[in-house]
């Protein structure tokens, strides 16, 4: 079991600064995100991308401003459980809460806070009728183990990055692997691009395009898939595996199973006060959250954040006294014992 | 002030047929014109927040208004996607201009 101060859901600009926020506290926090990497949309749709509105920051990358937030509060030590999605929530006699992710793994801790943005993110499926009937049967949308590919027929279906990568790479793993796509034209950097065609004129990887996977044969698992070719007819191509990788889409997904209020696909909150949900002691910051007024930017997560962890330390701490500081004058005191503060004035008589 | 507004017809994911009025001067595109208008539920539509880059606000264009050439990232971005017809595009890609005049588009599903 895993213990914090706060448990974070989302690792995305909001929950990466509301751990600095926090810790200016004395507060611990734990992130919990379901994509591999922190950052949330910032470094997985975008990471490359300019924004515009982060006050002081004229333009800076998606990617590095994730960079930065991770900087910023890594003197206060979060914890991070990535690669997993929160899946439960479940409130104890003493108040605290437990959250558990789809792989069993448990945090405790007293205050959560939401700030899962869209939601987490879920491969998106083809529209293939009984694609669900295969999923872990030989239909995988995420390639977690590739050995398990090993001198095994493989189909992957998608024309990004992520297909291109897989196919390259289980173009020395599987017995054969076939890419299919609907177009000629692949989206990804050019060298996987080129990699691919140089593996297809190896006969490495069987390129099918423009084409379509339209349906999975198989009595208990993948056997085959159908495959039509734009205006021919269609063709059975024996496989053990297909894999369709169209990329991820946002989905609020368990949280919305938690009891909380709900508006708009987003989590309602208090405005007024602290953006506590109609649980007490749960939160919700950023994009996720809703309420009079809202508008879904980095900025306003960055300040709903900063007071839900006031509202935490007096869930935590109650009836403790304390009054904001500024860093300017208190410095910053990491958990790892690290200290930053101001330089000391120079005090020097002129002759 | 001259009106700078030009009629669109936007059938919604139910079905339903929405005439309105929408701005041509404030730099707007037809998903933002969707969830202006509220004719789809936030977190449904214009997900990546108009980059071209994750399909939530495909729709299918019914009427032979001239619209501006497709791009790549659109292109690619419909290669990907699901449900998509020959008249489909990518609501983000469509600026709000006084051309558009008279364009009838319905919203792709949701996926």
């Amino acid at each position: 079991m895993i213990t914090t101060d706060i448990i974070i859901i989302g690792a995305g600009p909001t929950g990466l600064f509301a751990v600095f926020e926090a810790g200016l506290l004395k507060l611990k926090c734990h992130l919990i995100d379901a994509l591999p990497q922190p950052g949330g949309q910032c470094s997985e749709i975008y990471p490359k991308k300019p924004i515009y509105d982060i006050p002081a920051y004229p333009e800076i990358l998606a990617g590095d401003l994730t960079d930065k937030l991770m900087e910023q509060c890594k003197q206060f030590q979060p914890g991070f459980t990535l690669g997993e999605r929160a899946e439960t929530i479940d409130k104890q006699e003493d108040g605290t809460f437990i959250v558990t992710t789809n792989k069993g793994t448990q945090h405790k801790a007293p205050v959560v806070a939401i700030a899962g943005g869209l939601g987490s993110f879920e491969p998106r499926k083809p529209l293939i009728d009984n694609i669900s009937d295969y999923e872990d049967k030989g239909v995988e949308y995420m390639i977690k183990e590739p050995e398990i590919y090993r001198d095994k027929d493989v189909v992957i279906a998608g024309g990004g990055d992520s297909a291109l990568d897989w196919s390259i790479f289980l173009a020395d793993v599987a017995k054969s692997v076939t890419l299919v796509h609907r177009r000629n034209e692949f989206r990804g950097h050019l060298d996987s691009v080129e990699k691919v065609q140089e593996l297809k004129n190896l006969g490495k990887i069987d390129l099918i395009t423009p084409a379509e996977v339209t349906a999975i044969k198989g009595d208990s698992k993948v056997e085959a898939v159908e495959i039509t070719k734009k205006d021919e007819n269609t063709i059975i191509v024996k496989t053990d595996h297909f894999i369709p990788l169209f990329g991820l889409s946002p989905k609020l997904g368990p949280i919305a199973n938690w009891g909380l209020e709900i508006e708009k696909n987003a989590i309602k909150v208090n405005n007024a006060l602290d953006y506590q949900t109609n649980i007490p002691g749960i939160f919700a910051i950023g994009d996720v959250n809703t309420y009079p007024g809202k508008l879904k930017l980095i900025l306003c997560g960055f300040h709903e954040a900063t007071l839900m962890c006031q509202a935490a330390y007096q869930i935590i701490n109650p009836g403790k006294r304390y009054v904001l500081k500024y860093t300017t004058v208190s410095g910053v005191d990491g958990f790892d014992g690290t200290r930053k503060e101001a330089p000391k004035a120079v005090v020097k008589a002129i002759e | 002030m001259d009106n700078q507004d030009v009629s669109i017809t936007i059938i919604d994911r139910e079905g339903e047929t929405h005439n309105i009025q929408a701005p041509t001067d404030m730099a707007m595109n037809l998903m933002e014109v969707v969830r202006s208008f509220e004719l789809a539920p936030e977190g449904t539509i214009g997900v990546c927040g108009g980059m071209a880059m994750c399909a939530s606000c495909q729709c299918y264009i019914l009427s032979d208004t001239e619209l501006p050439e497709m791009q790549d990232d659109e292109e690619a971005m419909l290669s990907e996607a699901f449900y998509v017809k020959d008249n489909s595009r990518l609501g983000c890609q469509i600026p709000i201009t006084p051309e558009i005049e008279g364009l009838i588009v319905e919203l792709a599903p949701e996926s």
